[in-house]
């Protein structure tokens, strides 16, 4: 038998070491924001802010480093991503939720799953096998002025929406689930129909969290890099219509890995790429999630 | 017809409609990259590293890419649950339910749950660098589980902070210590961290932007720590932009075998949770 007092202090030892853990984590935010930084200050001397955030030329061996075209390329494949994938999600959780029996939730959810758990990399083998010939053959020639290979903005938003749909999807179920069912049945006490229900009660009620979901979406979107660097088309441009090529900031940076230690400048351009990135997603994280946990503890 | 009815069928419709569409990019996604991939996988590939000539369409397998995933994944999943099983022992045990360093640990692997992994990697990088590193499977190995601890954490603390207090005092009145809980705790939440284990293997065999930089890209499989390694993601990556059409098809084969382990991974998962939940109270 061991006795109470080194019980006891194993115990306090123990939690102590939890504790290191729990603080290394909350270490890493910080370590992480800081470590970029550093990184990425030798251009920010070289070069202000708003020069680098609106030139357009990206020549990193004449010095010139325009990040408008990636942050361009950035927001419209995000966007178009968020368009499509908005909706149909939001629909799906709505059917899972205020429609659907049970047992359909029981077969639809493994799938979700799936979709959710299918890496990156081959959703880029999909898009160059499916989206990019699509457009390229059946889109492309109806639309666009001169030929086009497929690789456009276009088809890294469809690939880019159907990687948030099941994310979104989760989301708006835990959001519709914590709406209680008192709500709904006064409402359809009234003579609401479900449509009714959903819109005046179950979407009022959820408005904010649904918005805080797709903070979480856009943000899980902006840092998507392999599937949407292998079906983007890579130019550096600012892209003018769906139909052009772009080259979003995650895709800069995995391109340029290998070449960037040849130049500290370079090095600390596409520092600068990963610490503009990791900065929108914190504070869109950090946003939308202190929603979410509001919403789920008032419910 | 009165007109809220009107609407209700038309979002009905809708409704199926997109019910539809996810099942269709559901399908899609797996049949195009098995139709295009199965023809092309033949057993040589798994089981032999690349002969030469490889990148040119010549003889040889992905066995490398195969064997450093299953490295990376391994150790990392491992050190990922060293890390997170006593962090969130300590965030539901030792920590109240309203606790502030609760709210904000939590709120810190929600946030870096979010962090790409493109970010994970480029910081890597950039630390390794800072230690006079190369690109090896240490770094790789460390990476990946820097990005699998939330997952881990999220998951398995989801679960424990519905475990029941009554049990915890039931095992503080019979004398036990806070720490000594924890055979009780781990045996509630074992379902759980076995589907977080999946989910993260998952993750990890799937991610790409994070080994780029840090775990690089081999011909062999790697005898130690400090070599570079590659991984089944990347292989598919690299051997797709190769002009020649053997060397593509090497990719889709590639691509199936991700595939199916992933699949079968988030079976599981699903699996786990609905059998395994016997010793829950």
């Amino acid at each position: 038998m061991q006795t109470l007092r080194f019980r006891l202090l194993k115990d306090r030892l123990t939690g102590r070491l939890m504790l290191v853990f729990t603080m290394l984590s909350l270490l890493l935010v910080v370590g992480m924001c800081v470590g970029l930084y550093i990184k990425s200050a030798p251009i920010l001397h070289e070069h202000s802010l708003g020069e680098l955030l609106s030139a357009s030329s990206w020549k990193p061996l004449k010095n010139q480093f325009g990040f408008f075209p990636f942050i361009m390329g950035t927001l419209w494949v995000t966007g178009i991503a968020v368009l499509i994938a908005l909706p149909v999600s939001l629909l799906m959780a709505i059917y899972l939720m205020e429609y659907a029996h049970s047992r359909v939730r029981r077969y639809v959810y493994p799938l979700l799953d799936i979709l959710a758990g299918i890496p990156s990399v081959i959703y880029g083998v999909w898009g160059t096998l499916v989206i990019v010939p699509f457009i390229a053959t059946h889109i492309a020639p109806r639309f666009a002025h001169g030929p086009s290979s497929g690789y456009t903005v276009l088809a890294s938003g469809v690939v880019l929406s159907v990687m948030i749909l099941p994310l979104l999807v989760s989301l708006f179920i835990e959001l519709f689930a914590n709406v209680s069912d008192e709500l709904r049945e006064s409402s359809m006490a009234l003579g609401a129909t479900p449509w009714q229900t959903t819109k005046f009660v179950v979407l009022r009620k959820t408005i904010a969290g649904i918005v805080a979901s797709v903070v979480l979406a856009i943000s899980r979107a902006l840092g998507e890099t392999v599937a949407v660097l292998m079906v983007c088309g890579n130019l550096p441009q600012a892209p003018r219509s769906l139909l052009d090529a772009c080259y979003p900031i995650p895709a800069l940076i995995a391109n340029n890995y290998g070449e960037m230690l040849s130049q500290p400048l370079y090095e600390a351009a596409l520092m600068f790429a990963a610490f503009i990135l990791f900065f929108v997603v914190l504070v869109f994280n950090l946003g939308s999630r202190m929603m979410l946990r509001r919403m789920s503890k008032t419910a | 017809m009165k007109r809220k009815f009107i609407e209700e069928h038309i979002f009905r419709v809708l409704m199926y409609l997109s019910v539809a569409i996810v099942l269709f990019f559901v399908l899609n996604v797996v049949v195009s990259v098995f139709k295009r991939g199965i023809p092309v996988l033949t057993w040589e590939m798994i089981t032999s590293l690349p002969g030469g000539g490889f990148y040119i369409g010549k003889e040889g397998g992905f066995l490398n890419a195969i064997v450093g995933s299953l490295y990376i994944v391994g150790a990392s999943t491992l050190l990922g649950l060293v890390f997170s099983i006593p962090v969130v022992f300590y965030l539901n045990v030792y920590l109240g339910q309203d606790s502030k360093l609760g709210y904000i640990a939590r709120l810190a692997f929600d946030v870096l749950f979010g962090i790409p992994s493109i970010v994970y990697g480029a910081f890597g990088f950039t630390v390794m660098i800072f230690f006079g590193l190369r690109a090896s499977l240490l770094g790789g190995i460390i990476v990946v589980a820097l990005l699998i601890i939330p997952i881990l954490i999220r998951s398995m603390d989801e679960v424990a902070k519905t475990f029941p207090k009554d049990i915890l005092e039931a095992t503080y009145s019979l004398g036990a210590t806070r720490i000594e809980t924890i055979g009780v705790v781990m045996r509630q939440i074992a379902p759980a961290i076995a589907t977080a284990t999946l989910l993260s293997i998952g993750r990890a065999i799937g991610d790409a932007a994070g080994v780029m930089f840090t775990a690089g890209f081999s011909d062999s499989i790697p005898t130690s720590l400090s070599q570079q390694t590659a991984t089944l993601p990347l292989s598919v990556f690299f051997q797709l932009s190769a002009p020649q059409i053997e060397v593509q098809n090497r990719a889709y084969a590639a691509a199936v075998v991700l595939t199916v382990i992933v699949l079968i991974l988030s079976i599981g998962g699903r699996f786990i949770t609905s059998r395994f939940a016997r010793n829950k109270v």
